[in-house]
């Protein structure tokens, strides 16, 4: 056996020639339907029929998931995935810009398609992710990349697909003094005003908006401003604008930019929304909730009320999905984020609706991806056992674009480096 | 209206005083003019003294003369020579101590910014001269020598009835000596009563730069060593030299101690201390004391208590109010019942007006109290007596009694009723005027006449008080009036219909501050606008006695003179004392925090019976179905089918699970503090000194079936501190929920964390060491010492136990200085203590189990030790645990290769392996965490499981008491919705010693009480704000979390990493 032991022989998977067919499937197709016992015929990259007696053309290449489930691809929502390779590390981040005001930065041009961490991504189901970049108020634009590829622009699903905003948190912070010595000890009080403070700040947010409004209207420039140009796109709606917001006086002043310039805002974080999810369902705003794994913010709040919020949302009709940010992870434990939103009141179907077709829409790239369905691109995977329960979950096989891709990563030759060196594959577990 | 023959003597006494020549000058200054010895000696008749809170005499007389009370009592003769006051009416008091003042010291100023755990590092003191090593360590300091009198700071004291404080400097960890001052305006000489009163210690290193300590550990073991270091320093060893730190330290140790400890649970710390060295500190406490009455109770202390209140916030809108935690709120409601629930449990306390804004806070503060609860006689004695009998200076002050300093006050009824002013505060023998007004009481009917060039007219004047009075001529007067003790001030004009009923109501000045109080306002101040019309005719003049007597000017410009004389003296109304209704006010909950328990309702021991379930044993019988479990005297008393117990609580686990309860075995919940970075080996510190029992993350780990946790050190240094292993007892204090009898273990770490290789602090590094070198130098080098040091107690213990068998003297032979950081060390090598080893990569795992091995210690458990696979055979051998997280990687560079097959990998090899969470948040879902152990690397259900009990327990040497469910084993016990290792198993019941500490059903109803409980807290802080109260903006709760400071974590928005604190 040769093994290469580094992830470098990974290779992305060519186009697909041919057709594959995956059969004796129960589909969760990521709408909310699960169809039992059915067939998934994909040609040219594309789901072209579903169902129990479809027409396999001859030599169609078979995956038999007898026993098994089918889903459509995880999409990561929010992510630094190929823009940090190892957090503390400084030189292997291309996450942040100096400066506050960045629109015209995009993320897709740093985004490193050989990261390592992008292939335990995809043992875990993630296949594609939204590459989002980090900042301390207008970011930039990130893109959706599809995690097989030899860089950053086979990478590319949809450029540019929406700009960030880091609103301003409007919350006192206190400066503690002398001493310390836990809750009780000096707290004094700020200088200032951290809400009047955020409050003039977004309002030179929106100056530059309506400048930039004006701007695009003129037919010619005498100088180019490319922050101007650089927001095009928020203006006609084909790009989303992210804000990164948790409380309910950052969710309500994100509703003026639906209101005063009718941009496609997307609630990103969200830690209180479940307090105003009304007012989000008829303004159409959509949420991108931070990992359901974290704590309630307040002491007084329901214990489990990180794991309640997604359900919240649901009820509310709000389009909501649910992010994976942990720096530990990197985004591998979204599924299991998921089923915990599961086992606190959504169905398994809606949780695993918010992190493939709610992600696909909130993204813009639902014609293409997100749910298990004819004329989509088939991005597509295979479990042993339910997907959201770490339990069961255990991805057999992938594909990406009809793509049936390699699930091994370094890790996993770590695994093997040294089940080697103790000669573990004779012992039994 | 009588004291005709007083006020002449009044006004001479002031007028003496009032020129600054004080009584006898001082014997070897000399004299600029004319000798003018006088020894203020008086004697105040008629009055009723309380001599102290339970001696009260009619009648009586106070004699004073030289600073000094000469003789109090009935019937006392009159001698000669003293000038007699006649305080018919009035009361006299002993004038008030605060034990806890700076007054005439002052403060230094913090150094500024630049600190933190991630700030840089200064490794020695500052200090130049022959000092110890701590520039927190300050015991030379004594008040008395920067001591000088400050008539501006000693005014408002006086004002408020102080006569007697005690000052010291508030800088440092110890902070040498306090001296005992009047609040005279005279020379120092005769102000300072005791130049050394008391010795000060806190847990605060004030103005100190240097890095150790760091934390609230730190400062209990800096404090400890420095008990063991002077005692050891009394033979002058010649390897110290000079060292007058600890010189001055043991000079001190005959005087009162005082601690400024400032928190509940630091009062229990501060305590401890005292214990282990034979010291009873007098208690500053930081006005949380009523959170916890049973455990200040148990230290016999004294306690001095601020009066010092949280302001009400403002809430109003629910968007402010939601940041705003029923702690807070609820502490701001029971802040004013700290004195009197001290009072209630029979703990003796001083007052202070220390940390208070201003000192004309304290009256209001203080009837606050009153009305909380405090009772007069207790409020007498904490600012009176108990002070002065804490200082052991009872015998100068605190009552009035012959041969004391004559500190007293003058009132003009019972001190503490409502509308009482204190009238003069002498001090030393020298009266201080605060409100001469209320000397005499002017109420009664007058009559006016005024003479002007036109001829007299003639009023009848209706005096009520001070600046209020009616005024009758042919019409009814529209007025202004004001009498400020002497000066007489009076305007009038015909009344206005329209106006009527604006006047005489011209509020009561200084209501809120009698009967301290300032200068009763009324005219000159500009603040009381009058509708006076400017034709008002205006009055001015004095009162001599029986009249008054004065000159004015109409509305045309005439002048004219005018006498008031009196008809009829108002008949006292004796001042009967409202007693306002107790305020309605919540109950302490144990801990103080949401879902916290009502005194009388906690979960109580029970026996418990699980029918009916799937049973995970982690014992050879493995997963039973349908099993049975009884938990019985807090222990599991059966497993098995059909069981039954006739006095049990049935649950009913059928579709559900039980297993032991979750075991954490890297947790840095419910503490105080978790890195001391100060130096690279700080053995010497102990989690266990600073438990801190009121962390929501103990309830909401309870929530997730959690019932031992590992509290560790952080690992900011190569030898960390020692640990405590902890059960999550809702409620309990902070000696209750340690593990008994559970074995000691001490942190260690390697590589970044204690390279500092991720701080990109100003200057890099400067801590030894920088590289993994290093690091095993800092081990090789502190077991070469601790080795060293127990050869020469061994030694020493020899020579001992030799001459004692001997029977020959060991006078001559004085003991080796103990370390407390050796000990620990020697601990180890001992066998005593364990070692849990943060590490992640193979060079540095290997080099610590050889340093291990050439020392003669085993490494008990690496914790994270992300490459263990690497090494796992080498770990068999060696005998080491391994505690690992299941998933983490690629978040700092010695994670690069982190595998989540690790923890498969090294159980194969034959290791023992637990997953451990090093973060509140995943600590609740270790259950979860155990899974995917299923998925990575594929062990069993039964062995993944038994990586967050029975494994955990094992490496923790408690596996004889905890983490599987055999019979006799403690009664911690969890039962699942499902399968503990899916993602959709909830705890329905987290048991404890057979108690259920969490319950899900009963969460509910007690999130029910959280948020009606915020929302009459949130009402009644904004009735405060309608009533017109002052508050403050809405304050978020942030909660200061510990960590580890080794990645990052998912806490959300109230949260601030402890290290990212500045704590000097």
């Amino acid at each position: 056996m040769v093994i290469a032991y580094s992830q470098a022989n990974v290779l992305p998977a060519p186009a697909q020639k041919g057709s594959t067919v995956i059969t004796n499937a129960t589909v969760h197709t990521g709408n909310g339907q699960v169809i039992e016992n059915a067939s998934i015929l994909i040609t040219d990259g594309k789901i072209a029929s579903i169902g129990s007696n479809i027409t396999i053309p001859a030599g169609a290449t078979t995956v038999d998931a007898k026993g098994k489930q089918v889903y459509p691809g995880i999409i990561l929502p929010v992510s630094n995935l190929g823009l940090v390779e190892i957090s503390a590390v400084r030189a292997s981040s291309d996450v942040q810009e100096i400066g506050e005001m960045n629109p015209n930065i995009r993320s897709i041009v740093a985004y490193n398609a050989d990261s390592k961490v992008i292939n335990t991504l995809r043992s875990n189901g993630i296949l594609l992710a939204n590459i989002v970049p980090q900042g301390s108020f207008l970011a930039g634009t990130s893109s959706v990349v599809q995690l097989d590829a030899w860089n950053w622009e086979d990478a590319a699903y949809k450029t540019d697909e929406g700009m960030h905003f880091y609103m301003p948190s409007l919350l006192a912070r206190p400066r503690f003094g002398f001493g310390g010595g836990g809750r009780f000890g000096p707290q004094q009080q700020p200088q200032t005003d951290p809400v009047k403070e955020g409050l003039d700040k977004i309002e030179k947010l929106k100056s530059f908006f309506r400048e930039a409004k004006s701007y695009l209207a003129e037919s010619t420039h005498k100088e180019t401003n490319l922050k101007f140009e650089s927001v095009k796109k928020l203006f006609d709606k084909t790009q989303k604008f992210y804000v990164h917001a948790n409380t309910v006086k950052q969710l309500l002043i994100a509703l003026d930019f639906v209101k005063e310039f009718n941009f496609d805002v997307v609630i990103v974080g969200g830690s209180d929304s479940w307090q105003i999810a009304d007012l989000l369902k008829q303004n159409n705003i959509a949420v991108v909730l931070g990992q359901s794994h974290s704590l309630p913010t307040l002491d007084d709040d329901d214990v489990d009320q990180p794991y309640k919020t997604a359900a919240m949302l649901q009820k509310a009709g709000v389009l909501f999905s649910i992010s994976d940010d942990d720096g530990q992870t990197r985004g591998r434990n979204i599924a299991f984020n998921a089923g915990t939103a599961s086992t606190y009141g959504l169905t398994k179907e809606e949780a695993l609706q918010a992190i493939t077709l709610n992600a696909a829409k909130i993204l813009g790239v639902s014609d293409k991806t997100g749910s298990i369905e004819v004329g989509k691109d088939a991005n597509i995977i295979i479990s042993d056992g339910d997907i959201l329960d770490m339990r069961t979950n255990n991805v057999t096989d992938a594909f990406i674009q009809g793509r049936k891709i390699n699930l091994d990563d370094k890790q996993k030759q770590l695994f093997e480096r040294y089940n080697e060196k103790y000669n573990l594959k004779a012992k039994p577990f | 209206m009588r004291k005709p023959q007083f006020i002449s003597r009044s006004v001479f006494v002031l007028a003496f005083f009032s020129v600054s020549i004080t009584l006898m000058s001082q014997a070897t200054f000399p004299e600029n003019g004319v000798g003018d010895t006088r020894h203020g000696y008086y004697a105040f008749t008629n009055a009723t003294i309380v001599k102290d809170g339970n001696t009260t005499l009619s009648n009586a007389t106070l004699i004073i003369k030289d600073r000094k009370i000469i003789s109090v009592g009935a019937n006392l003769k009159l001698p000669a020579g003293a000038v007699e006051i006649d305080c018919k009416g009035k009361y006299i008091y002993p004038s008030f101590i605060d034990i806890y003042a700076d007054y005439g010291t002052s403060l230094p100023a913090p150094p500024q910014g630049g600190g933190g755990f991630f700030g840089p590092q200064q490794l020695t003191s500052n200090a130049k001269g022959p000092y110890g090593w701590n520039q927190a360590i300050k015991s030379d300091a004594d008040a008395y020598k920067v001591f000088s009198v400050d008539d501006t700071k000693a005014k408002p004291l006086r004002e408020a009835g102080f006569g007697t404080v005690l000052s010291h400097v508030r800088d440092g960890i110890a902070r040498g000596t306090g001296t005992l001052v009047t609040l005279a305006n005279d020379k120092e000489n005769f102000v300072v009563l005791k130049d050394k009163a008391s010795a000060h210690f806190s847990f605060n290193k004030g103005t100190s730069t240097q890095s150790y300590p760091g934390s609230m550990m730190g400062n209990i073991a800096l404090l400890r060593q420095t008990y063991l270091d002077a005692q050891w320093y009394k033979n002058k060893p010649a390897e110290e030299g000079l060292n007058i730190s600890l010189q001055a330290w043991n000079d001190n140790q005959n005087l009162p101690q005082i601690f400024d400890a400032n928190d509940k649970w630091n009062d229990l710390r501060a305590d401890r201390i005292g214990d282990e060295f034979g010291v009873q500190y007098i208690i500053k406490g930081g006005g949380n004391e009523y959170q916890r009455v049973k455990e200040m109770k148990s230290t016999n202390a004294t306690f001095i208590l601020s009066l010092n209140y949280p302001q009400a916030q403002d809430v109003e809108d629910p968007n402010d109010a939601r940041f705003v935690s029923e702690s807070d709120m609820k502490h701001w409601e029971m802040a004013p019942t700290n004195p009197a629930a001290m009072e209630k449990g029979g703990i003796p306390f001083c007052l202070t007006t220390s940390d208070l804004k201003s000192v004309s806070q304290f009256w209001t503060n203080l009837r606050k109290a009153m009305e909380y609860g405090l009772s007069e006689s207790k409020a007498m004695d904490a600012l009176t007596k108990t002070p002065a009998v804490a200082l052991g200076v009872y015998d100068k002050v605190g009552s009035l009694d012959e041969g004391k300093v004559a500190n007293f006050l003058i009132t003009n009824g019972p001190l503490f009723n409502e509308k009482t002013s204190i009238i003069q505060n002498w001090v030393q023998g020298e009266k201080y005027s605060i409100n001469e007004d209320a000397w005499t009481n002017i109420a009664g009917t007058y009559t006016l006449s005024v003479n002007s060039p036109s001829g007299t007219v003639t009023y009848s004047l209706d005096v009520k008080n001070n600046s209020e009075l009616n005024m009758v001529g042919k019409d009814t007067m529209s007025t202004k009036f004001s009498y400020d003790g002497k000066n007489v001030k009076l305007s009038f004009a015909p009344m206005v219909r329209r106006q009527k009923g604006q006047f005489g109501q011209g509020g009561q000045p200084g209501a809120e501050q009698r009967p301290g109080g300032g200068f009763p306002g009324g005219f000159g101040g500009g603040g009381q606008t009058t509708q006076l019309p400017a034709s008002a005719t205006r009055l001015t003049g004095f009162n001599n006695g029986k009249d008054w007597n004065g000159t004015g000017v109409d509305s045309m410009g005439n002048t004219m003179t005018w006498t008031a004389t009196l008809i009829k003296a108002a008949e006292l109304k004796p001042d009967s004392v409202k007693k306002k209704d107790a305020p309605v006010i919540g109950k302490v909950i144990y801990p103080f925090l949401p879902f916290g328990w009502e005194e009388g309702q906690q979960p109580k021991q029970e026996t418990i019976l699980i029918k009916n379930a799937t049973v995970w044993t982690n014992e050879k019988e493995g997963v039973l179905q349908n099993s049975d479990v009884l938990i019985k005297n807090g222990k599991i008393a059966a497993v098995g089918k059909n069981l039954s117990d006739t006095s049990a609580k049935i649950i009913d686990g059928t579709g559900k699970h039980v297993s032991p309860g979750i075991i954490d075995e890297h947790s840095h919940i419910a503490a105080a503090s978790i890195n001391e970075g100060g130096q690279s080996v700080t053995s010497e510190v102990r989690i266990a000194d600073n438990l801190n029992p009121d962390d929501i993350n103990i309830y909401r780990q309870l929530s997730g079936g959690v019932t031992t946790s590992h509290i560790l050190h952080g690992s900011a240094n190569v030898i960390g501190g020692q640990t405590q292993l902890i059960k999550l007892r809702w409620g309990a204090n902070d000696e209750d929920m340690k593990f008994k009898n559970s074995a000691g273990f001490i942190k260690f770490a390697l590589g970044e964390n204690v390279k500092r290789s991720n701080f990109t602090t100003a200057g890099g590094n400067t801590r030894y060491p920088d590289t993994r070198m290093g690091v095993e130098e800092v081990l090789v080098d502190a077991f070469t010492r601790a080795k060293d040091y127990k050869k020469e107690w061994q030694a020493y213990n020899d020579t001992r136990d030799k001459l004692i068998k001997e029977k020959k003297p060991t006078t001559g032979l004085s003991p080796p200085r103990r370390d407390l950081e050796l000990d620990a060390l020697v601990e180890v090598l001992d066998k005593k203590r364990f070692i849990t080893c943060h590490s992640y990569v193979q060079s540095e795992i290997n080099s610590a189990m050889k340093v291990a091995n050439q020392m003669g210690y085993t490494v008990n458990t690496f914790t994270h030790i992300l490459e263990g696979y690497k090494v796992a055979d080498k770990m068999l051998a060696h005998g080491a645990n391994a505690s690992t997280f299941s998933d983490w990687w690629a978040y700092k560079m010695e994670v690069e290769d982190a595998i989540p097959y690790n923890a498969a990998i090294m159980q194969k090899v034959g290791l023992n392996v637990a997953i451990n969470s090093d973060d509140a948040e995943m600590a609740r879902r270790l259950n979860q965490e155990a899974g995917k152990i299923v998925k990575y690397g594929g062990v069993t259900e039964e062995e993944a499981l038994k990586m967050v009990t029975l494994n955990p327990a094992k490496m923790l040497h408690v596996d004889d008491r905890v983490g599987s469910l055999k019979v006799g084993k403690d009664g911690d016990v969890v039962l699942w919705t499902d399968n503990p290792l899916s993602i959709y198993a909830k705890s329905l019941y987290t048991i404890v010693d057979g108690i259920i500490y969490f319950d899900r059903q009963k969460d509910e109803e007690m999130q029910k009480f959280v948020d009606v409980e915020r929302n009459r807290l949130i009402k009644k802080m904004n009735g405060e704000k309608r009533s017109g109260a002052a508050v403050i903006p809405a304050q978020p709760s942030y909660q200061i979390m510990q960590t580890c400071s080794d990645h990052q974590h998912s806490h959300g928005l109230l949260v601030i990493d402890s290290n990212d604190i500045d704590n000097h």
